[in-house]
């Protein structure tokens, strides 16, 4: 059995593991240990949407989203990946089927000016939308907000990108490592055991592990309130570039974009029906449900073709807002609780788990975020999530 | 086979991309596929999917039966998002 010292340990290679770890080790933390049970991006990162953007209706997820945008537009030089990340800054389109959506989306907007004044979110009306998207069907849309500065990236080359500078830090990354335990001495964390018996002793460990976060965290003998929730997602052949943005629809659940390669990808949250467990099998019920949603948006998709089906976990808290920061057992952080837009803030979220792991004051303030909140009953639902 | 041939022609991945990668450390299918698109194209990897297999046990040593595959999915064949229209399970 293999003994080994960490001044860190992370537990999950998604997005927000790996930009912990990067950014941890660029603080000057000298061993650092980041374990994954699959292969990197192997769970909520790489089955995600991937979208980016500024458009969110909380305070806490305007200022997260707006440094995060920055963050993804510099990622390939910060972190000198020669891969590229294959970020698609066209735009993310939101539209509107309702009046209560729309009154939404206006005090959505009005909060995000307020914020960050750069921020270039503007409503569209409907005849705006179909100038900038004349395939799309506009039949019961009032109108939409759109941010030309967001858009989408490559998970699996983002994850990489942090993970391959984490790497030059000097960050140990074990692919294909389970955590199985988490001891603990007097409330204060002491050691990760994995599946290969190893026992890694250290003072600080960091729960990214997503859908799995709640069984992490219950090894360290902490409750928190996280389930898994399956998404599914359906991949078409590629087509010629025809959709340059991002598109996102909270009435039927939907969301769809187009990758650089020209596949579509196609996706509806049905978080009603979906099961809520660790299961990533997919289901012929969806297949027949995207088809329809999907030739509702844009009636020329019923002659192309789906070449596969995935799915993924959502991990889901009351207020669909993710779990940040210190618990009641020191040493024990949280990165959970993304609730399905998670990805495009891994790189500020990093950081600033980062900067409250190693004592410095963050460089934006996430304690509304805190594990406490629950208790406390200050819930911060966003409005502006599937 | 020489180091130009394309593996995955969907995707126009050749067999060098493939020996660097798992030179690199990527020594499962599913990430090679992540990395370089490799079977993820319209035939999802009915052709290369033997060859990275074959690659990867090469390079690492493993039984070709024990090198991890991805995971199939549906659907088996393209389909036509259209074919899901209309219609219940019971011809309706």
């Amino acid at each position: 059995m293999a003994n080994n010292m960490a001044d860190a340990v992370i537990i999950g290679g998604g997005v927000h593991g790996c930009a912990t770890a990067y950014y941890l080790a660029k603080a000057g933390c000298k061993r650092v240990v980041l374990l994954e049970k699959g292969y990197l991006a192997s769970g909520g990162t790489g089955r995600s949407g991937a979208g980016i953007r500024h458009q969110f209706g909380t305070e806490i997820n305007i200022r997260l989203s707006s440094a995060a945008v920055r963050m993804m537009e510099n990622l390939e030089q910060e972190l000198e990946y020669p891969r590229g990340i294959s970020l698609m800054q066209k735009g993310y389109l939101i539209i509107a089927y309702t009046e209560t959506q729309m009154e939404q989306f206006a005090k959505n907007v009005q909060l995000q000016r307020e914020i960050d004044p750069e921020n270039l979110t503007e409503i569209l009306t409907t005849e705006e939308i179909n100038r900038k998207l004349p395939f799309l069907n506009v039949e019961g849309v009032l109108g939409g907000t759109f941010n030309r500065r967001d858009g989408h990236a490559n998970p699996f080359h983002v994850v990489q990108a942090f993970a391959e500078a984490a790497k030059r830090l000097g960050v140990d990354i074990r692919t294909f490592t389970e955590v199985v335990d988490i001891r603990t001495d007097q409330g204060k964390v002491t050691a990760v055991v994995t599946d290969k018996g190893e026992v890694i002793q250290t003072p600080v460990v960091v729960n990214c592990a997503g859908p799995h976060g709640a069984v992490v965290s219950k090894m360290a003998g902490v409750d928190i309130p996280l389930y898994p929730q399956r998404h599914q997602v359906a991949v078409t052949e590629p087509l010629e570039m025809f959709l340059p943005c991002m598109v996102l629809d909270f009435t039927h659940g939907t969301w769809f974009k187009q990758t650089p390669d020209g596949s579509l990808i196609l996706g509806v949250g049905d978080p009603e029906h979906e099961v809520k467990e660790i299961n990533q099998r997919c289901t012929w019920e969806f297949m027949k449900d995207v088809a329809e949603k999907m030739v509702f948006h844009i009636p020329r998709l019923k002659d192309v073709v789906v070449v596969r089906q995935w799915a993924g976990l959502y991990d889901m808290t009351p207020d669909s807002q993710a779990i940040l920061g210190a618990t009641p057992v020191e040493g024990f952080y949280l990165d959970v609780g993304w609730s399905g837009h998670g990805f495009q803030l891994g790189p500020i979220v990093g950081k600033i788990m980062a900067e409250l792991i190693s004592g410095q004051k963050p460089c934006i303030d996430v304690s509304c975020m805190s594990l406490e909140r629950f208790e406390k009953g200050e819930l911060i639902p966003e409005p502006n999530c599937v | 086979m020489e180091d130009k041939t394309v593996i995955c022609r969907c995707e126009d991945v050749t067999l060098e991309e493939i020996r660097t990668l798992i030179q690199e450390g990527f020594q499962t299918i599913d990430e090679i596929k992540r990395m370089c698109r490799c079977g993820m194209g319209p035939c999802q990897g009915r052709t290369c999917r033997a060859v990275v297999s074959q690659e990867i046990s090469r390079a690492t040593g493993l039984p070709l039966n024990e090198v991890k595959g991805p995971t199939f999915r549906q659907p088996i064949k393209p389909v036509k998002l259209g074919a899901f229209l209309g219609g219940d399970d019971d011809g309706k």
